[in-house]
């Protein structure tokens, strides 16, 4: 835009990037963009201002008569209370945990796949199952598998021992239920990562007398490092908004509750549409400091700028 | 669902002959709702396996003359579940509810929000008519009563005459007996609900009544607490500490009380009347000396004050046939019908008159006790917000053992005040 401003100095240039057939190819792809952005507008952007509206006001279904304007005193209470920073510091453990976890499994699996010489489509298959299954109904088999004098797993521990009830025993059952899940998704980003290894490049390092350990350590992984990027910021923003799991497997008891499972009690047990709107509008604000954080990252070490090196 | 047909009541002509096809086998479902002159009133209540319920909704179908149907939903089995599935409903202005089970704590919650109707004239006459007292006070919001006491419900204290010849009548004679029964390493724990949910506010809330104070004030504007809940907090605390506490105390809800008592490792039993047909049918050996008495008291000078349970029916205010709705709710807590939740389901009835009811005192052989604590019972908090007040009191009171009664007591009186004021974040 910058440019446009200044049409003097880089007319030659300018005249290129927008000739007339430039700016009819962008206002075409402006039009092709249109529908998408409108939908986009009416399911996203309008919950989101409907969201931060409500989370500036006292609006509690149990007093309609009581509703007000009262700014950012519903956010004071959030951040104050101890329920949140409870709820979030749960959240970034098992953020933190299972995404680690997924990544050394996930890869893990992405070179066997890579790797495999026969029956390459059904190891494919097969590693790919768990992430077919529906993650509530997946996880009300774990609930079930857990729950003393029903499940089989449960039987394999000491008996009166009911892991679900207890805090730590019951978010490492959460991580174990979302490791199960979501590493075949690892596995498959991570797996496009290692299509991007060049086969001679591998080969050279063999010749030059690198260990497979070094091998993967110094060819493999600086060369996938964008793919695991990318993974790793999509399953972390997916583990950071974790609900279905811990929903069914302790609906929150114990301190087992995440963010979402806080912001939905209190919108939908509580009623409170001020101080749930004002947790959702926090998740998304550390959604969005997530996915920053990634992007610049991201952005240090795109392709383009390996190349140059 | 059936609930859901009252939208696609009247085709019009102009429709597709796909839709009218889709339209006929959902009126065909319907079984004919509202399209004659006998619309079809659906009761939502907790779901009840002994048939009572179905039973009580047939007769009145056919007793109502044909001027209705009753239609008996089945709720979620939890609380959380059941509340959850009628406010989202009924904030959606969902005309498709009428008649309304509701907790004995949602009643002051539902009418603040508008969404059931008060209860005036000849409909208050009936409902009120040889009630029993502290089951409408949980009816009434602000003066105004806005459901009808169905079945209540009540804790008793059961204890075992092989071990305790005379039952106690205070927590702290209750405790030195437990003690002098571990010193005779014969079985002595207190069988009560200590986990971190509804059962520990109502341990609290029954001795916070019982040591003469109450959790709100009056009017639900403030909370009261003071003295008497430092008193209920410490009592929780000294049980839980003595050798009168069952080593799963924290982890105990009502069931697992239940099954502990049966398998005999417990010599008291703080617990609904649920227990006595369930110990009669388990162990038969132990039902032999299983007896029981009135919830203990705090003071010796002073009755106890047990908090009570049940569901009050309600009014949808979206209900397109209130009027019918009301006369229909009276009919489903009838005499007959009371009488047969009673003895068939084991709900304890809100009608004084059963409690002479010979056919009802010989299934309870406790209902004089039952009776009596009754009319010296606590309600829970009546609020809007008792939602929040509850979470407050079991999660500052969870683990019983770690209660620090004066700041615990500060703890939930601040919370309480947040929630008054719609600020309280709950867990």
């Amino acid at each position: 835009m910058s440019t446009m401003a200044e049409p003097a100095k880089d007319e030659a240039q300018d005249t290129k990037a927008l000739s007339a057939g430039a700016r009819q190819e962008r206002r075409l792809g402006w039009l092709l963009c249109a529908p998408a952005v409108i939908v986009m507008l009416a399911v996203t952007a309008y919950p989101i201002c409907y969201a931060v509206y409500l989370s500036l006001q006292r609006y509690d279904l149990r007093f309609p008569d009581r509703a007000e304007f009262t700014g950012l005193s519903n956010y004071g209470a959030v951040l104050t209370s101890p329920f949140w920073w409870d709820a979030f510091w749960v959240t970034l453990f098992l953020t933190v945990v299972s995404v680690a976890i997924e990544l050394v499994l996930g890869m893990g699996l992405a070179l066997v796949m890579h790797r495999t010489l026969f029956a390459r489509g059904t190891v494919r298959t097969a590693v790919l199952i768990p992430y077919g299954i529906v993650t509530v109904v997946a996880a009300f088999s774990w609930q079930y598998a857990w729950t003393p004098e029903l499940g089989y797993l449960a039987g394999l521990l000491p008996s009166g021992e009911a892991p679900l009830t207890e805090q730590w025993p019951a978010l490492w059952l959460i991580i174990l239920a979302e490791v199960w899940k979501t590493t075949p998704f690892m596995a498959l980003l991570l797996l496009a990562g290692l299509a991007l290894v060049p086969e001679e490049t591998l080969r050279a390092a063999m010749v030059d007398g690198a260990t497979p350990w070094q091998r993967f350590t110094k060819v493999m992984l600086p060369l996938m490092k964008p793919a695991i990027l990318v993974a790793l910021l999509f399953r972390t923003l997916d583990a950071f908004r974790i609900f279905d799991n811990i929903y069914v497997l302790t609906a929150g008891a114990h301190g087992t509750g995440s963010l979402s499972i806080l912001g939905y009690d209190n919108l939908f047990t509580a009623l409170n549409l001020g101080i749930g709107s004002a947790i959702s509008v926090l998740i998304f604000l550390c959604v969005g400091i997530i996915a920053f954080t990634f992007v610049k990252l991201f952005g240090a070490a795109a392709p383009g700028a390996e190349v140059k090196r | 669902m059936h609930a859901r047909c009252g939208r696609h009541r009247r085709p019009r002509r102009a429709r597709a002959l796909l839709a009218l096809t889709v339209l006929a086998s959902t009126l065909a479902a319907c079984g004919g709702d509202d399209d004659g002159s006998r619309p079809t009133l659906n009761w939502y209540n907790f779901p009840d396996d002994s048939g009572a319920l179905q039973e009580a909704a047939d007769r009145c179908s056919r007793e109502s003359g044909g001027r209705y149907r009753i239609e008996y939903n089945k709720l979620p089995r939890a609380a959380d579940g059941q509340r959850q599935q009628m406010v989202r409903r009924l904030a959606a202005e969902d005309d498709s509810l009428d008649i309304l089970g509701l907790d004995v704590t949602w009643a002051a919650e539902f009418a603040e929000a508008r969404w059931i109707k008060e209860w005036t004239g000849e409909n208050k006459r009936r409902a009120t008519e040889g009630t029993l007292d502290v089951p409408l006070q949980t009816a009434t919001w602000k003066g105004k009563l806005y459901a009808v006491p169905y079945n209540t419900n009540i804790q008793l204290l059961w204890y075992r005459r092989d071990l305790v010849p005379k039952p106690p009548t205070t927590w702290a004679e209750m405790l030195d007996m437990s003690r002098d029964l571990a010193r005779q390493g014969k079985p002595h724990y207190v069988e009560i609900q200590g986990a971190q949910y509804e059962g520990l506010t109502v341990w609290f809330n029954s001795l916070v009544n019982s040591a003469g104070g109450s959790i709100l004030n009056p009017s639900a504007t403030e909370p009261s607490l003071g003295p008497p809940a430092v008193r209920a907090a410490s009592i929780m605390r000294d049980l839980a500490r003595s050798p009168a506490a069952d080593p799963s105390l924290p982890n105990q809800m009502e069931d697992q009380n239940r099954l502990a008592m049966e398998s005999g490792v417990a010599a008291f039993e703080i617990n609904y009347p649920f227990v006595y047909p369930s110990m009669r049918s388990n162990n038969p050996t132990l039902f032999k000396d299983f007896r029981w008495a009135v919830y203990p008291r705090v003071d010796a000078g002073r009755p106890s004050r047990p908090t009570i349970g049940g569901i009050d029916l309600a009014v949808s205010a979206y209900s397109r046939h209130p009027d019918l709705a009301f006369d229909a709710a009276l009919c489903l807590r009838d005499r007959e019908n009371q009488l047969g939740a009673a003895l068939k389901g084991g709900l304890p009835p809100t009608l004084r008159s059963l409690y002479d009811e010979p056919e009802f005192m010989k299934e309870y052989p406790f209902s004089k006790e039952v009776l009596a604590s009754l009319e010296s019972a606590s309600v829970r908090p009546l609020t809007p917000a008792y939602q929040n007040v509850s979470i407050a009191v079991s999660h500052t009171l969870s683990p019983p053992s770690g209660i620090r009664p004066d700041s615990d007591v500060s703890t939930i009186r601040e919370q309480i005040d947040k929630a008054l004021r719609s600020e309280g974040v709950i867990p």
